[in-house]
């Protein structure tokens, strides 16, 4: 029972792989904005304003909040493609097995949140070989660990929405009235300290801050949230998505 | 157990309208079962049922003695199926959709080589096996999923309308390759199709399915007649002689049915290759010349007149659907 769930969940994963590597022209195309962020972004960032501390906004500000973007757009994308899926006939491929779909859904959940923490390393990696030093090696690798579970919660939330919109022109709507707010809200490019109050409503309900402000901790060592709130937050919301996704993947109509 | 597939008055409704309508019907193991009827008839929706892609409303069916519905589970390792459209993962190579199945159903490493590599050869597609599906022309497509149905060595196989949209030369092809499956791998089968030459060419029991019901359900052979046999059409050089001749036919009793229309006289009889020289030899005994002959042997499209009412859309209907899956494909 076990090992047939595993190897469901295993066969999906490796599904999700073999596409990633079929679409590696992709991956290099969705590294393309972060870098030119960093790249022109971030001085020109750094040359004009001033962190509350006194420092300037620079790269090492800007690369949590990059890195925390690259796992919300791959992410989401990973769940939503479920509705390519339905769109090109595999999905049912994969609903006649003898197998169960909460594990199914759980496969491509870990399959995608694969390919969203590669490019989350490689940002990792380009940020660093522009100069932005890190705390600690520890502290890397947490950061990791905070975008595999930032992943799961969007895929799941992506997987949700998937269950429930029929076509890919709904799909695009959802994706820009979804993710610009999400970013822009998240604190990725500015500090969320002294912000007006109903802007920091919006920000403190936005789940993509508690991850931002875990890997700003994880990276940089500093963070407004307390770490440990970021963390609960990021868990419950990758819980609550998951288990949504889940449920409603199982409840999907073909 | 004695029927691969058994039903008992299975229904499906969709909200008002009742696609599936009280079905029952027996399929022998090893047998080659086919659904005819037009577009719409509920084709789809009762192979769909079978394979539990969706549950039915009412009755039940069995596949290979497992309840679809109790035991979806069961039913689900022992089908293998072929939508009407392509659910392969056109981004993969044609290896890796069969090694993805494999895995799906559970089959070990060595096993799924294996066999990745059997069916690869029986739709002759060992040379493209590498390539990605993308590339794949519609035949070629429509082959990897047969290949793919049949990875798992499923005792029942579901076609949903394998040759659509495929021109005559690949549809002769993918033709042979189900026979072949059917009497070297013993699959049982059960194809959906509105073409008349499909059912009649491959099928071993027809059911000829309208509006949800079946209408009629035997050999194609018997099918055909039911019609009564073969119908002889006699051109005659002069109209005056018809009532003559039919009293002839009509009183030497090898002609069920005799009838007329303008210069031509109709014997419905049985064996028609063989009555044409005597009833030749009756009219000319008689001394009434005849100016042509010709044979018509009842086909599935006669069967299907004479039971619904209607012929089947075929041509019409094939062409929309054929846009449509050009259509679809056209997306990717």
């Amino acid at each position: 029972m076990v090992r047939k769930a595993a190897n469901t969940v295993y066969t999906m994963w490796l599904r999700e792989m073999l596409r990633f590597w079929r679409s590696k022209s992709r991956i290099i195309g969705s590294l393309a904005t972060p870098f030119f962020f960093l790249v022109f972004l971030g001085p020109g960032f750094s040359s004009s304003y001033r962190l509350p501390s006194g420092e300037p906004l620079d790269n090492s500000f800007l690369a949590p909040g990059l890195i925390g973007m690259a796992i919300l757009f791959s992410s989401l994308m990973g769940g939503v493609s479920i509705i390519w899926d339905k769109e090109f006939g595999f999905l049912k491929e994969i609903l006649i097995a003898p197998v169960s779909r909460f594990y199914v859904a759980l496969g491509k959940a870990v399959g995608g949140v694969t390919t969203s923490i590669i490019q989350g390393i490689l940002i990792l990696i380009i940020a660093w070989l522009i100069g932005i030093k890190y705390n600690s090696l520890p502290g890397v690798v947490a950061s990791i660990g905070v975008m595999f579970v930032l992943g799961i919660g969007f895929i799941g939330l992506g997987i949700a929405l998937a269950s429930k919109i029929e076509s890919h022109e709904g799909f695009q709507m959802v994706m820009s009235f979804l993710t610009m707010p999400l970013v822009l809200l998240s604190g990725a490019f500015f500090p969320i300290t002294h912000l007006p109050g109903w802007l920091k409503l919006l920000v403190y309900a936005n789940p993509l801050t508690y991850g931002v402000e875990a890997i700003r901790w994880c990276l940089l060592g500093n963070s407004t949230i307390p770490i440990i709130y970021s963390l609960a937050g990021i868990t419950l919301f990758a819980f609550f998505m998951m288990l949504l996704g889940g449920k409603l993947f199982d409840s999907m109509e073909i | 157990m004695l029927y691969a597939i058994e039903t008992e008055g299975i229904t499906k409704k969709f909200d008002d309208i009742t696609a599936v309508n009280n079905v029952s019907i027996s399929v022998k193991p090893g047998e080659l079962f086919g659904l005819l009827g037009p577009n719409g008839a509920g084709k789809t929706t009762l192979i769909n049922m079978l394979s539990t892609m969706i549950e039915p409303t009412g009755g039940s069916a069995r596949v290979w003695d497992f309840d679809v519905k109790k035991d979806a589970s069961h039913v689900r390792q022992n089908i293998g199926m072929v939508f009407q459209d392509t659910t392969l993962d056109d981004r993969l190579t044609g290896r890796e959709n069969l090694d993805l199945h494999g895995r799906l159903y559970d089959m070990d490493s060595k096993h799924r080589k294996k066999r990745i590599e059997e069916v690869l050869s029986l739709v002759e597609l060992s040379d493209r096996a590498n390539t990605i599906v993308k590339t794949y022309s519609g035949g070629m497509t429509r082959r990897l999923e047969i290949a793919r149905g049949l990875m798992h060595h499923p005792h029942v196989l579901f076609l949903d309308e394998p040759t659509l949209g495929l021109d005559p030369q690949t549809r002769n092809h993918i033709w042979e390759y189900i026979k072949i499956l059917n009497k070297e791998e013993g699959v049982t089968i059960v194809l959906t199709t509105h073409y008349m030459e499909e059912a009649d060419h491959l099928c071993h029991r027809i059911a000829i399915i309208d509006h949800g019901e079946i209408v009629a359900l035997d050999t194609p052979e018997a099918l055909k007649n039911m019609l009564g046999g073969d119908v002889i059409t006699l051109e005659l050089e002069n109209p005056d002689n018809i009532p003559r001749l039919c009293e002839i036919y009509k009183k030497d009793g090898c002609a069920s049915i005799v009838s007329r229309k303008n210069n031509d006289v109709f014997i419905t009889v049985r064996d028609g290759e063989r009555q044409i020289p005597h009833v030749l030899e009756l009219a000319s005994d008689a001394g009434i010349p005849i100016r042509s002959v010709s044979l018509h042997k009842p086909t599935l499209d006669d069967v299907f007149l004479h039971f619904t009412g209607r012929a089947i859309r075929d041509k019409e209907a094939g062409e929309t659907e054929r846009v449509g899956y050009i259509l679809r494909a056209r997306r990717k």
